[in-house]
Order: structure tokens, then sequence, then C-alpha cells
């Protein structure tokens, strides 16, 4: 099991240029727990992942990890604690699936170091994971995508962190990818204890996958808690403008969306 | 595929020693680099050959290695240093020190140099908006350079007939002056800055992954970054000024040993290799395969122009990287 680590926001106020797009927002991350960042398109959901894995620095507030200002540990101790895999991942023309899910291991790596047995026993542990034995040799941008995202999550999983973060994991995926990655990241937190924060867009997936949602509206954090108290009509009217009539979903007991439109409606819906 | 590299390397190396209007046998050449005197020999392998051949391969060393770590690191082809203005840098000031300053020797190599960190540092500083994007950088470089040949041209305008034919043949990237005294910068440039890039390599590699992965893995982006352009440019503007802007070296190199090697591997040294082969190559058949002598910059610039067509070509249909 790994060790939980406490990732958590103060007063964070984030922008690039001119423009804010996170306003002065608190945040706890679960320790342990798989968590889903929701919210309308440029409600600041990537934003606020990339700062939380330094990418972007703080206007004002901070990201602490364990107490300490993630903009000022060191990049390669940061690195070994915290993962990221981002929105659109881009890899070198040609490279092998071995290859890059093996540079993963760089933050476990000396300037001139060697390639070691703990390095090859990670990756050979991450491929397996994600079922991407059997593509090793193959080149990265011959894959489908289903395929691709598996490999770059064995990147992230090679990087061997305890806590990982993900941006919009199952764009471009069709819907039994999407499931077959989730279910993945649910394996990695129930049997290494991986603390996983993700940025999703489906809300039903969001709602089934995770054990704790953040809906975020203009920067701001507008509820947070399980997907039972988030999930709401009266939520989803606020951070979406939708009407909605939210169900129990009958396979996993979790809530339901189900967006009301303006046709295709058969009966009022209260 | 490096072992066969490097013999490749030598293997030019001892060509161009042995080969001239006069051909000497190996066994003259290793007297003469031994110290013997060898009628003949001594003078045209010792005091002409011997440092244009070296010269040769430094400089070739110099832009294989600056252009690969400046194709790596913005994933892009095109983003070699000759391409987005820095060896135009070096250049213009090189003709102005000659035609207007109408001086000579170390002071244009001093001024070059010092032209070649400032134009990379305007195009990085003109380019620089929450970190650097390889595309914007790109345009901006190709940019730049467009004005630093119109500057260029206007000095030629200016020169008189004597500095023109000067300019002209540094310009065109020449190794006919070849002298120690160029030598001894040029390996010193490469002793000290050499190591800096391959210690570096295994980000610089990272960074082909796109700067938010790149630093989730533990890479001070920014920093590896400037540690990288610095020494780039820096051996890319000691070998421009040792033996001008030889043509299109340090843009070829790179690709051409990535299709050698293959991916996922560093081409920082097997590129460094090429650019050494390539620069010897062109210079062996400058010198002796035509009727008339031809500057190495002319060869390799034939050779460079069709690739670079292909390249955009290419980049067209696929958007392709190294």
């Amino acid at each position: 099991m790994t060790r939980d680590h406490v990732l958590n926001v103060e007063g964070l106020t984030l922008g690039y240029g001119e423009r804010t797009v996170i306003d002065r927002l608190d945040l706890l991350v679960p320790p342990g727990r798989v968590s889903a960042i929701v919210g309308a398109n440029a409600c600041g959901k990537s934003t606020l992942l990339r700062s939380m894995s330094r990418l972007l620095r703080p206007r004002t507030g901070q990201v602490l990890l364990d107490g300490e200002q993630v903009h000022r540990l060191p990049a390669k101790e940061l690195a070994r604690t915290l993962g990221l895999l981002p929105q659109a991942p881009t890899a070198p023309e040609g490279i092998t699936v071995s290859d890059l899910v093996g540079r993963g291991r760089n933050p476990h790596q000396r300037l001139l170091s060697r390639w070691s047995a703990e390095d090859d026993a990670a990756v050979a542990a991450a491929l397996e994971a994600t079922d991407t034995v059997g593509l090793a040799d193959r080149p990265v941008d011959e894959l489908s995508g289903g395929q691709r995202q598996r490999v770059w999550i064995a990147m992230a999983l090679a990087q061997q962190t305890d806590v990982l973060l993900l941006d919009e994991p199952t764009t471009y995926l069709d819907v039994s990818h999407q499931v077959e990655v989730l279910d993945l990241l649910t394996d990695l937190n129930r049997t290494r204890g991986t603390t996983i924060v993700m940025v999703l867009h489906d809300l039903n997936l969001a709602a089934r996958y995770a054990d704790h949602l953040v809906a975020l509206a203009d920067g701001r954090l507008h509820a947070a808690g399980e997907p039972h108290a988030v999930l709401t009509e009266e939520n989803v009217r606020a951070v979406f403008g939708l009407d909605c009539s939210v169900i129990t979903d009958p396979v996993s007991g979790r809530p339901l969306m189900l967006p009301i439109g303006r046709h295709h409606v058969a009966a009022p819906a209260h | 595929m490096l072992l066969v590299l490097a013999v490749l390397v030598l293997v030019a190396l001892a060509a161009n020693l042995m080969v001239g209007r006069t051909f000497y046998p190996p066994g003259d050449v290793v007297s003469v680099i031994l110290g013997q005197d060898v009628a003949g020999a001594s003078f045209t392998v010792g005091r002409l050959r011997l440092p244009r051949a070296v010269l040769a391969l430094l400089v070739g060393l110099c832009f294989g290695l600056g252009g690969v770590t400046f194709q790596t690191m913005l994933r892009n082809p095109l983003a070699s240093p000759d391409i987005i203005g820095i060896s135009l840098g070096a250049s213009a000031a090189a003709a102005f020190a000659i035609v207007t300053l109408q001086v000579d020797g170390p002071v244009v190599s001093a001024l070059a140099i010092t032209s070649g960190l400032g134009v990379a540092m305007l195009i990085y500083l003109l380019s620089f908006r929450d970190g650097v994007a390889g595309a914007r950088l790109i345009l901006v470089g190709i940019a730049v350079a467009l004005m630093l040949e119109s500057v260029i041209s206007y000095l030629l305008e200016q020169a008189a007939a004597w500095d023109f034919q000067e300019a002209t043949r540094w310009l065109a990237g020449s190794l006919n002056s070849a002298h120690w005294g160029d030598v001894v910068p040029t390996l010193v440039a490469l002793v000290v800055l050499g190591p800096v890039l391959l210690a570096s390599g295994r980000h610089l590699d990272l960074l082909q992954l796109g700067d938010d992965t790149a630093s989730a893995l533990g890479v001070r982006v920014e920093r590896t970054r400037v540690v990288a352009i610095v020494a780039a440019v820096g051996l890319v503007a000691f070998a421009t000024a040792a033996a001008g802007p030889i043509a299109f070296v340090a843009f070829l190199s790179g690709p051409i040993a990535a299709r050698l090697i293959g991916p996922g591997v560093s081409l920082l040294v097997p590129s460094a290799l090429v650019g050494a082969l390539l620069v010897l190559v062109a210079d062996l058949a400058g010198q002796n395969a035509f009727d008339h002598r031809y500057p190495v910059g002319v060869v390799t610039g034939v050779l460079g122009a069709p690739y670079l067509i292909y390249l955009i070509v290419r980049s067209n249909r696929t958007g392709g990287s190294l």
C-alpha cells in the first residue's frame, strides 16, 4: 500500500494574462480516494489541475502537499509523489510503447545513473496493470486511441506516485474504452491506495467512479462531497444551467443524471 | 550503428588528409602527424590538410550537436539554428566586421559569437509568453532570419571589392583559410559545452513529450531549455566564427541521425558524428570531385536545399517531427 498524502488548496487564485480563471478556491483532496472535478467548459477544471501539479504558479494562495508548497519542492522530489497525465500528451514520432513507459522512471533516476532492475520491474508492472504487455514493442503512433491512453496511463504508473492527477483521461475514447480506463484507475486506487484526482466531462461516469465529487462554477467551488450530495438537480442547474432529473443508477446505486432539453421529453418530469 | 558512424568519421578524416592534388599514402600521413619530416607531405599534410580536416571535424561536431539540440527541444526539424536566424546573426555580425569595421581574424570571430548569442536571446524573448512554444519560436526565428538576410545584403552593397570577396567567401562557409588559430577556440567550445548538453540529454528527450508531461516527470522545463539553448548556440556560434555558416549541416544532421539510429534513443552523439561526416565528405568532394574547387558550404547547400523542401512538403501532410 502507498502512503497517504494530504493534497489541499488554500485561497488559490489562478489566471492567464488579464483573465482570472480560479478565484480564491479552498479544496481538500481526500487521501486514498478517487476524486472527480466536474464543471462546465472553461470553468477552470484543467487550470486547477495544472496548478496542483505546479505547472501554473498561483496568483495568490497556495497548493500544499503534506503541508509543503508544491511550487517550492524540488522538481524530482515532487515527481516521485505526485504524477500528472495532461489532456493531450504528445509522443515523439516512432517511439515504442516500452520506451515511452520507461520515461516515467525519470524522477527515480540520477543524472548519470544507468537503467536499473528496479526500473525494469516498475515498467513491467505498469504494462501488466494496463494490459499493454502485448504492445510493448509497437510504435505508439500506430495504436488505437484506447490503447494509446492505456499506454500513457502505464507511463504515469511507472512513475509510481502515491497521488495521480489526470486531465480528462477518457476524452476521445468510445464508451467501452472509457469504462475500461476508469476501471483501471479504480483498480489502482483499491490495490495500491493511490489517491486519484481526475477531471471528467461525463457527469454520470464521474458520479459512478468517484468517491468524492468537486463541482466548479466560474472558477469557484460550488459543491464538494459524496456523489449523492453533489449530483443533484439544483446543482446541475446552477453549474451547467441545465434542467435535469436525477435518479438512482440501477447498476451502481450512485446518482444518475438525465438531462431535460426542449425536445424528446415524454411527460412532465415532476 | 554508433560505432559504424564513428569509424566512418575516422575514415573520412583520413581520406581528407591523404587525398588532394597529390595523394599521400597512410604511412606518410602518420609520419607527419607523429612529427617526422617527410618531403612534401610535411607541408601539404601538416600545414594545409591537417588543420583543415581537424577544423572540418570539429565544426561538424558542433553544428550536429547544436542543431539536434534545438530540433529535439522544439520537437521540429525546422527549429535548427541555421533556419531560425541564429547562424545568420553570427554571419551578419561577421559581414559588418569585415565590410564596415574593416577588421579580420579574432575580432570577426568574437563579434560573430556575441551576435549569435544576442540573436538567440532576442528570438527567445520575442517568443516568450508563459513559456516558449516551439511553433512561435520558429516563426519569430524565420522572421528574424529574413531581417538579418537583408542586413547582410545591405552590407555587401556597401562593400569595397576586396572586402566583398572576403565577406562572401566567409558567408558561403569555407575551410580555405583554416589554421590552428581557428581550431583552438572551436575545440575549447566543444570540450566545455558538449558535456553540458550530454548531461541534460535525458531531460531534453523528455521535453519531446510536451512541457506538461516533462514537468510532471520532474524536469525543470524552462531551466533545461535555457541551459540547452545557451550551450547549443555557443557551439554553433563558435563553429560559425571559425568556418562560416556551413549551410544546412546543423539542420541535416539530426534528421539523418534519427533515420539511422531509430526512435527512443538520444540523438545527441549520433547527430554530432553525422555533422562531422557531412562536413568532412562535403569538403573532400568540394576540393576534389569537380574541375573547380568549391567551398564546403556550397556542397552542403546543394545537399540541404532539396531536403528542406522535402521536409516542408512532408510536414504539411503529417505535421511530423524529428
